[in-house]
């Protein structure tokens, strides 16, 4: 689980976002925003949450979360090999590529 | 032949191509026209292939003349596909800037499956980016007009397929509906739309949004198109852990279903504040028509409701923030230009990418999940999705079917809802099957001045069938679905010409 950044709430309760909250969660998402953005984001989420924070008045106590409609659960397949060899058609697709390797900028000095 | 073929519903349009009355080339021909004339004013189509269509159009009529493999019910009959569905002639951009020129290197099982049963793919629907929206504003590629009233929304997010079925550009296409974004363009457009029970259809190559709310649909303009197009896309597919394995009955033989001793449940949350009076006026009427026809109305009660729209918004959000983490700028979709490391690249490659609106989400649900949050938000909302599910399961010991309004109003103005809430109570009577897995349809039931209106019915678990068999019941003693948007009513001189040297 990842840590917003934002302080806990006291007793559950939803708390205003503020600008540096927004910007630690965008921080997670890796999404870039700037002073303007990150502003008017905490207003909007602000209003989002007002909107979910009806659902503390609901008493769930002793109700199992559902995950899933129709509690479906995972099927197992037979451990065979069903892929093919797709790289070139896979990599086609890619920003950047080499010697069937994804470029991305170097990472290790 | 006395109506133009694009005033044929899909049904008709299959009927007389076995007959030999028309060819699969004269079909993708005159649609193609029609796509080529009014698609500017709509934007309802991304992507149109006309070469592939009309090479496809040729085989399905080489089958229809009994060589190579056998018809089946859709040979030869014109569709599009959300551009949510991979498909390999054609890009798949989900309405987004990070997928603009993708080209998939695999088939959306719904793409294949309709393609095997001999569709012609004219081409790929605008929709709200990633499938979040109400009112196709979000697309990267521009809004889509209402054909009923261009200054108005067709809905979203499926609603460049609402608007090219409405308009008449081809008579039906593929949706995919999360909270309702196949209902609610087909209530806004004057269709008949169905989201089949989680399950049902194949997600696999349908790009994912929230994967426990996703499925995908028809939206034609009648229950008989409903039936014979989700005959052909649902079944089990080995490549959606979820698919289920169930047997997809014959939904065409369904449609006949007597409505007396039917009972449908009307439940009294989708009658409160908030309810447009000229949409409750329309369903009301069409309520008591099923009355006429023999169902029996029952009052029932679905408690929770009225947290479906707050029990959605985390869940959803949730699952998305999780699901598009995918796009990183490193294996597929759009990159930043020049990214100093790799933080920059990522950042930059989904803040450029990504729209306001799919920013929004992926923090709400970032957020949601985040240490000290998530039992707060995303184990509460999964809580109370239980307690709605309980109330349907509670109705459904009662009746049979549930029926409502698809939407508070009619389709609103471009524009119109600002605020991001404002927007997200446009699902307020949808969410609910959704977070449930239920079937439900829309069907349109009336008209608020100039803008159709839409009846909902939700099912239980795999009741398609019995769902589609009301709706027809319903339009065969209604004419809702046959009315047709003024501005786009008409062939043009050409389109008739065309189909005058056609027949000739």
């Amino acid at each position: 689980m990842l840590d917003s950044g934002a302080d806990p709430p006291p007793d559950g309760a939803p708390v205003a976002l503020d600008s540096d909250d927004v910007k630690a969660i965008a921080h997670l998402a890796r999404i870039g925003l700037d002073e303007d953005s990150r502003r008017r984001l905490a207003a909007d989420l602000n209003t989002v949450l007002e909107l979910v924070a009806e659902l503390e008045s609901v008493d769930t106590s002793g109700v199992e979360p559902m995950a899933h409609p129709l509690e479906a659960t995972l099927r197992l397949r037979d451990d065979i090999v069903t892929e093919r060899d797709r790289c070139v058609a896979l990599q086609a697709i890619a920003p950047e590529v080499e010697g069937g390797y994804f470029l991305v900028p170097r990472v290790i000095e | 032949m006395s109506a133009a073929l694009h005033e044929m519903t899909l049904a008709m349009q299959a009927r007389a191509l076995a007959g030999g009355a028309c060819s699969a080339v004269e079909l993708a021909e005159h649609h193609l026209a029609r796509v080529e004339r009014l698609n500017g004013t709509l934007n309802a189509l991304l992507a149109v292939g006309a070469d592939e269509a009309l090479a496809a159009a040729r085989d399905a009529d080489a089958r229809l003349a009994g060589k190579g493999e056998a018809p089946g019910p859709l040979t030869g009959v014109p569709i599009v596909h959300k551009d949510i569905f991979c498909t390999s002639a054609l890009p798949t951009t989900c309405g987004s800037r990070m997928l603009d020129g993708y080209v998939s290197p695999f088939e959306a099982t719904v793409v294949k499956r309709l393609r095997e049963a001999g569709t012609v793919l004219l081409g790929k629907a605008n929709m709200d980016e990633f499938a979040m929206g109400s009112s196709n504003e979000n697309s990267f590629f521009g809004p889509v007009a209402n054909p009923w009233d261009t200054s108005c929304v067709p809905g979203g997010s499926s609603g460049g397929s609402a608007a090219a079925v409405a308009a008449r550009l081809v008579p039906a296409a593929t949706g995919t509906d999360t909270g309702g974004s196949i209902r609610q363009p087909a209530a806004f457009c004057g269709l008949t739309g169905l989201k089949p029970t989680y399950g049902r259809v194949s997600r696999h190559g349908m790009i994912a949004f929230a994967s426990s709310l996703d499925q995908g649909g028809p939206l034609a303009r009648t229950a008989e198109d409903c039936a014979h197009l989700l005959r052909a896309m649902a079944g089990f597919d080995p490549h959606d852990a979820t698919s289920s394995t169930r047997e997809v009955p014959d939904y065409a033989a369904h449609l006949e279903l007597p409505l007396a001793g039917l009972r449908i449940g009307v439940p009294r949350e989708f009658f409160a504040e908030g309810l447009d009076t000229t949409v409750g006026d329309a369903v009301h009427a069409a309520l008591g028509e099923l009355e006429r026809g023999g169902a029996t109305l029952v009052d029932v009660s679905l408690p929770h409701q009225r947290h479906g729209i707050a029990a959605y918004y985390i869940v959803a959000p949730a699952e998305a923030s999780s699901n598009l983490s995918r796009f990183d700028g490193v294996r597929f979709g759009y990159r930043c230009d020049d990214p100093a490391d790799m933080e920059d690249l990522y950042e930059r490659s989904r803040t450029e990418g990504f729209g306001p609106e799919v920013k929004r989400r992926i923090l709400i649900g970032t957020y949601a999940l985040s240490a000290g949050y998530y039992d707060a938000y995303y184990r509460k909302a999964m809580q109370v999705r239980r307690l709605i599910s309980d109330d349907f399961a509670r109705a459904f010991t009662e009746v049979d079917v549930i029926a409502g309004p698809t939407t508070p109003t009619p389709a609103f103005a471009h524009g119109a809802m600002d605020d991001p809430i404002a927007m997200y109570l446009n699902d307020l009577y949808t969410v609910s099957a959704s977070l449930c897995g239920l079937p439900a349809m829309s069907l349109p039931c009336g008209f608020a001045g100039a803008l159709p209106v839409g009846l909902q019915l939700i099912g239980q678990p795999f009741d398609e069938g019995r769902l589609l068999g009301v709706a027809h019941r319903l339009q065969a003693s209604s004419d809702w679905h046959e009315r047709v948007p003024e501005a786009f009513e008409r062939a043009s001189d050409t389109e008739r010409q065309g189909e005058e040297r056609a027949r000739s």
